[in-house]
């Protein structure tokens, strides 16, 4: 069999520059947990409004004791709810999303707050948003025929102007 | 040898191929035109639905796999010197997957099939969607048993001599695609007929993704291996020269074969129902099937390069000047590498576990796969056309400088409208809406690169009016002229000789995948009937 030194050459390179992309990915991962939403948690999304935690009165920004920030969204032709929220930017943010009926995505542009919404599964994701303003909320998977109309808001504003929301007797938050 | 009926086989399949292609165009122009709002009485989500489903199922699904099968039947008779295996076979094959195009288009073209092509269940759609697709299928799997039953004759009947590559790569490939539909054919057979016919009520859709991405990726990879083939069969001799390596093309497509299967989880990146383990496993198969390309880009260059010498280019870069640019397989291919570049580049971003995230679902996305597969695929498609109708139909081209024209218009639109398309993924536009609502400042950033890809997408309908007016010209046209040819291979730089079993056998392989595929996709499946999943019922849309 024969192969031309050139070709060797050429193949080591490929090998390299492989190796070396594959190498990034592995550090961020398994070193800086840069990972995509993949927590396998199974619900059922018949029974959300009977589940404690997507119960309507628990959905939207809520804070423990310990000041972690979680938001709670359900996902439904066609809309995102609740359909505006507020958080503070440069913090460290939860969220974990539901969907109430179809597959449906969910992207705010220009960050990395991306995942699908599987019907049966919550998808969760950790993020923070460096810059304040008005983010539009988008669903990016084809969901029906008004698939156009499912967005929501996001407002966030300076880590100081937030104000966290009371924590009532059940946790929930509902504005 | 007497061809008559290989002919007709390769010519019947093309022009199934061709016929949904040419449809399908128009339709996405009328969705680029839709989307940018510009004509509001355009303005229809069913319509537009209903188009784009089955604008991406006649180019993804009917224009490609007629192709191949044609393509698959005429190069394997030709390299062989045999006629294909079962004739009445390969004709039942046509018949049965035209049928399940036809079944498949009536709810399509009703609006009663509006899931897109990725059909992704809970959201339903009639049921004759789902059995013409699946008929396509099994339609195509009739081609793959013929391909691979040709080449064992072959080999039993040549013992110790080299399968031709040509042969060879059209053997990985309808090897690779039974491999490939398994996944899907999985999905349809267990979770979407039966909850179609409404014997079930309920889907698991967690199961029924996973099963879709199994075949997501490397359906891509039966797509472009026809153009590969003709990169590395076909070009050289047209350029005036040889294939550099023999061996490292078979190379190349062993890998491409073997490691576009076990990697389709990049598709679920996104997804929750797939733990982080298993998609970052699948990402390394993803950038390991980048090496076959960059290889088969070094091949094919170095073939033209030796062309462009053999022809008097001088220096570094002359040869590139004094390659026979108006001869339409090299003009092609030329065009084909400087696509793959820019595609290929992005499509190392998709493959990026993390940096996905950026662009996931955005318009970004279908900018890339138009790039690489309208691009790249088709651009091919057509120049195999141009050099095979004149020898099928035993008449000569109607206009060679025509072809010219069309092969340079298809690129120039190609350009135009994938380029704005990549910028609006990255502006945050979500690729499957048929217009923009959002009340956000944002969206009028969009609008010049919208505008732009209607004017891409007017040259591409043109270009692709013209490549059919050519080829119908060329068979039907009045010409008393009789063109005498038979379909050459390239000859390799180097004599191959005693090549490795390896090189020259698909059962190794085989094997290879059967147990990467275990790997990847064995506790991923598996893990659905053991966890606590809740089914979900039928949506309407």
């Amino acid at each position: 069999m024969h192969i031309d030194p050139l070709e060797k050459k050429w193949a080591q390179i490929v090998l390299a520059i492989c190796a070396f992309f594959i190498t990034i990915i592995m550090i961020d991962a398994l070193f800086h947990s840069v990972n995509a939403p993949s927590n396998v948690e199974t619900i059922n999304s018949a029974k959300l409004h009977l589940s404690e935690e997507f119960a309507e009165d628990n959905l939207g920004v809520q804070i423990d004791e310990k000041g972690e920030i979680t938001i709670r969204m359900v996902a439904g032709r066609y809309s995102f709810f609740p359909k505006k929220i507020t958080v503070p930017a440069e913090t460290k943010l939860t969220f974990r999303w539901v969907s109430i009926d179809v597959l449906h995505g969910v992207h705010i542009p220009m960050t990395n707050m991306s995942t699908m919404i599987v019907p049966g599964f919550v998808a969760e994701i950790e993020t923070s948003f460096p810059k304040p303003g008005d983010y539009p909320v988008l669903c990016n998977e084809y969901c029906g025929l008004g698939h156009d109309h499912m967005w929501s808001k996001i407002d966030v504003v300076e880590k100081d102007q937030w104000q966290a929301p009371q924590i009532t007797s059940k946790g929930g938050d509902n504005k | 040898m007497n061809d008559m009926t290989e002919r007709k086989l390769a010519l019947s399949h093309m022009w199934v191929a061709f016929i949904a292609f040419i449809l399908a165009c128009f339709m996405g122009e009328y969705q680029v035109l839709e989307r940018s709002g510009l004509i509001e009485a355009l303005d229809s989500p069913t319509v537009y639905f209903a188009s784009v489903s089955t604008h991406g199922v006649l180019m993804a699904y009917v224009l490609t796999t007629f192709f191949i099968m044609g393509f698959g039947y005429y190069t394997a008779s030709t390299s062989l010197k045999t006629p294909v295996w079962n004739k009445n076979l390969a004709w039942a094959g046509f018949w049965l997957a035209l049928a399940g195009v036809v079944i498949a288009a009536v709810p399509l073209l009703l609006g009663l099939a509006s899931v897109l092509y990725t059909f992704y269940p809970p959201v339903q759609a009639h049921y004759a969607f789902y059995v013409g697709a699946t008929l396509l299928i099994v339609g195509s799997w009739v081609w793959c048993g013929i391909m691979i039953m040709m080449f064992l004759q072959w080999k039993e009947q040549n013992p110790g001599e080299i399968v031709p590559l040509v042969m060879f790569a059209t053997t990985m490939n309808a090897m690779l695609w039974l491999w490939t539909s398994a996944g899907v054919a999985l999905e349809s057979l267990f979770l979407i007929l039966p909850w179609a016919f409404g014997w079930v009520d309920t889907i698991d859709v967690g199961l029924a993704r996973t099963l879709f991405a199994w075949t997501l990726h490397p359906i891509v990879y039966f797509w472009l291996i026809p153009a590969y083939t003709a990169f590395y069969s076909f070009v050289p001799k047209h350029a005036g020269s040889y294939l550099f390596s023999d061996e490292l093309a078979r190379a190349a497509f062993i890998v491409l074969v073997v490691f576009s299967l076990p990697i389709g989880f990049h598709h679920l990146y996104m997804d929750p129902e797939q733990a982080s383990g298993w998609k970052l496993l699948h990402s390394v198969g993803t950038f390991i099937v980048s090496i076959p390309t960059f290889i088969t880009g070094f091949t094919v260059i170095a073939s033209l390069e030796v062309a462009g010498r053999l022809r008097g280019g001088k220096g570094l870069f002359g040869w590139i000047g004094t390659l026979p640019w108006t001869n339409t397989m090299v003009l092609s291919v030329i065009l084909s590498l400087l696509m793959l570049i820019f595609g290929g580049w992005g499509g190392l971003v998709n493959a990026s576990y993390a940096m996905n995230a950026m662009i996931h679902n955005t318009a970004w996305v279908p900018g890339h796969f138009h790039l690489i597969f309208a691009g790249t695929t088709v651009i091919m498609y057509f120049s195999i056309a141009y050099y095979l109708w004149p020898i099928l139909t035993k008449k000569p081209i109607y206009s060679n400088n025509l072809a010219l024209v069309q092969l340079w218009t298809w690129f120039i639109g190609m350009s135009i409208m994938t380029t704005p398309w990549h910028v609006l993924g990255l502006l945050g536009q979500p690729r499957r809406i048929s217009s923009v609502v959002y009340n956000n400042l944002m969206t009028l950033s969009w609008e010049p690169y919208e505008l732009l890809m209607i004017m891409g997408g007017l040259v591409l309908v043109g270009s692709a009016c013209l490549f059919i007016y050519l080829i119908f010209k060329t068979q039907f046209g009045a010409t008393t002229e009789v063109y005498e040819a038979e379909v050459e291979y390239a000859e390799s730089y180097h004599e191959v000789k005693d090549l490795p079993e390896y090189l020259n056998d698909i059962k190794l392989w085989n094997k290879v995948i059967a147990v990467l595929m275990f790997i990847s996709f064995g506790i991923p499946i598996l893990q659905f009937f053991f966890l606590d999943t809740y089914d979900s019922s039928a949506w309407g849309y």
